[in-house]
């Protein structure tokens, strides 16, 4: 359902061009979950980025659902976004102003549904996250491990195929952050893509796949259970 | 997108930052009250400059006779005819002739005192009440009666209010007050009341000459003023042959004429009000910038959730709306009691109009709708990514 072809990105920096995605090529199928690994600067937001219909590649064609997104103007790739995707941001990225049933709401507004519909979906996803008591809160009267549960119910309510989680427990103590893997787990045992972003090794043996990148390229795809897919000559930090 | 949420949470974010939402709409809540106080003072002043003109008698047809050269004139009985002859259109005709003589209340000179001579029918036609005594008849002009008739000013100030019976001293001459007229401008020393009024053949007397350069006459009725002038133009033209001769104006055409003055200075001034509307949007553009930049991360987030341009667009222009109207509500509720106090310290009775309120707080929405586009359109065309990564 995600196709990758020749995907590059580059940015200029004077002089210099960074080659952020140097050569992708990546398929991603129905009901995978995938942890994206790799050293910091080497890629994997940008990748991430460009699955999710956030940004669109200098080169290459991706294809979400058989569908050619990488030439999509700024409205269709909104339109993608909503209906396919749902994101879960290191920084959970609520909306501080919004209660927590209003900012898990967000993306069934966007999708032009009515009020009470929207209301009863979202106290379902949070329900479906065991937050449906805090429904009325503000997210700064919740924990960090909640908060990002309150992400995942958002991402969730609009119902999407794929999950995207760019270092979902990056802000997250191990024991919090294991817990919303798990909950990603769940997800993916139901039948939903799971894309994982991390450079936790331990967090990344939760996948059943594994790709490492390297300055912009992919270095191994397989097998999370793989002794390859944790250790890399060139990667120990 | 949903308006109701985009409003609801315009609302709230103004009810957060108190300071900064009025700060905000400071331009507009001027502009409007400003835009209120002026159009209520001045329909007021409006409507009290009318009542005036009203209170002269409506029907009244002031017309003036300068006459060409010596060699053709007008009579009073040639004027008084036309009137008999026409009881359709022409209810009344009175010769207006001022006089500048002194006029004496015992020692005490009536400096401020107008003095008028006119005929027995003035009173009809400027609708003038006594509270005592009688008016000047006609028997009084034919007999050249040393009587008066004085205002209510007159009245008050050298006869303690008791007027009638007294004598007053018209150009060395002892006239005797038999009627005293009621209040009726209410201003005063120099004003309608502040006027005595004698037979007009005496006031020809004094002046030593007979001509006549005022006439009042009053329509027969509203409807009968367009006739009523058209006969007294008909019969001026007719001995003078000259429409620079004579000059007839009714008191519906001076009302006009008072109204349109009044329009266009109150235009002047409402447009002057509408410059403030004018900065007032600005301060809105300005601090809807501001905004846009402090919440570039909430943009990009709402975008990365499926909202398009114009969503983003439109949260931001409802939210400008939004912030002008309720500056725009608060002008309005400002305006309209500022308006009320300042009529009152100035004896105006402020009239504020639901056309005046209407349209100003359309105008402050407009003000924000447009003011807020330009901060919209940023908002809406950030790029998600660089939005969710701004801090
Ligand atoms: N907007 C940008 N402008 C310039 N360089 C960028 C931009 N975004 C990412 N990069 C560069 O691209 C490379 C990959 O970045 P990123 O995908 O964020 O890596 P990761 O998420 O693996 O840490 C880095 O060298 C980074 O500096
Ligand atoms: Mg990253």
């Amino acid at each position: 359902m995600i196709e990758l072809r020749d995907i590059y990105k580059l940015y200029h920096m004077g002089d210099t061009v960074v080659r952020a995605l140097d050569g992708i090529n990546l398929n991603i199928d129905e009901g995978e979950f995938v942890a994206i690994v790799g050293q910091s600067g080497s890629g994997k937001s940008t990748c991430m980025n460009i699955i999710g219909c956030l940004d669109v590649p200098t080169s290459g064609t991706y294809r979400l659902n058989g569908i050619d997104v990488s030439t999509m103007d700024d409205d269709r790739l909104a339109v993608i976004r909503n209906r396919f995707l749902g994101f879960v941001f290191q920084q959970y990225n609520l909306i501080p102003k919004l209660k927590v049933v209003e900012n898990v709401e967000l993306p069934l507004l966007y999708s032009g549904m009515g009020s009470s519909e929207r209301r009863r979906r979202a106290l379902k996803a949070l329900d479906r996250v065991g937050l449906s008591d805090k429904a009325g809160n503000r997210p700064s009267q919740l924990s960090g491990g909640q908060q990002q549960r309150v992400s995942i119910a958002r991402a969730l309510a609009g119902d999407p195929s794929v999950i995207l989680a760019d270092e979902p427990t990056g802000a997250l103590d191990s024991h919090t952050g294991r817990d919303v893997i798990n909950f990603l787990r769940e997800l993916n045992d139901d039948g939903r893509t799971i894309v994982l972003i991390t450079h936790d090794n331990s967090i990344a043996l939760k996948a059943k796949r594994i790709v490492r990148l390297s300055d912009g390229r992919i270095v191994y795809d397989g097998d999370a259970s793989s002794p390859q897919a944790v250790v890399t000559p060139q990667e120990e930090d | 997108m949903d308006f109701k949420q985009s409003f609801v949470m315009a609302i709230k974010s103004l009810m957060v930052s108190k300071a900064r939402a009025l700060l905000t709409m400071l331009g507009i809540i001027i502009g409007v009250g400003a835009v209120i106080v002026i159009i209520s003072l001045g329909d007021g002043m409006q409507n009290m400059v009318n009542e005036n003109f009203e209170s002269m008698g409506t029907n009244l047809i002031m017309v003036g006779v300068m006459g060409r050269n010596s060699s053709r004139s007008i009579s009073e009985e040639e004027m008084f005819s036309l009137a008999e002859n026409n009881t359709d259109s022409i209810a009344a005709v009175s010769p207006v002739v001022s006089c500048y003589s002194k006029i004496k209340a015992g020692s005490e000179p009536l400096d401020s005192t107008s003095l008028s001579g006119i005929s027995e029918q003035y009173a009809d036609i400027k609708g003038l009440e006594l509270v005592s005594g009688r008016f000047l008849q006609y028997a009084d002009m034919l007999e050249m009666s040393k009587v008066c008739v004085i205002g209510s000013y007159v009245s008050d100030e050298y006869f303690s209010g008791g007027g009638l019976g007294e004598t007053l001293r018209v150009s060395g001459e002892s006239y005797s007050i038999v009627g005293v007229l009621d209040e009726k401008a209410g201003y005063g020393k120099g004003s309608d009341d502040d006027y005595v009024y004698i037979p007009y053949t005496n006031a020809q007397r004094i002046n030593k000459s007979s001509r006549v350069s005022t006439y009042y006459f009053s329509a027969a009725s509203p409807e009968a003023t367009d006739m009523a002038k058209w006969l007294i133009e008909n019969r001026l033209q007719k001995t003078f042959e000259d429409k620079n001769a004579y000059t007839i104006i009714s008191m519906s055409e001076m009302l006009d004429i008072m109204s349109t003055i009044q329009d266009t200075l109150l235009s002047v001034l409402v447009a002057i009000a509408g410059i403030s509307l004018l900065v007032g949007g600005i301060g809105i553009m300005n601090i809807m910038l501001v905004s846009v930049t402090e919440r570039t991360r909430e943009i990009g987030i709402r975008k990365s959730l499926g909202a398009k341009k114009r969503d983003i667009r439109s949260q931001f222009i409802i939210e400008a709306g939004t912030t002008s109207a309720v500056g725009g509500i608060i002008g309005i509720i400002l305006g309209v009691s500022m308006a009320s106090v300042a009529g009152n310290a100035v004896g105006i009775t402020a009239v504020p109009s639901v056309t005046a309120i209407t349209v100003s707080f359309g105008v402050s929405v407009a003000v924000g709708v447009i003011f807020g586009y330009l901060p919209a359109n940023k908002a809406a065309k950030l790029n998600p990514i660089d939005a969710l990564r701004y801090d």
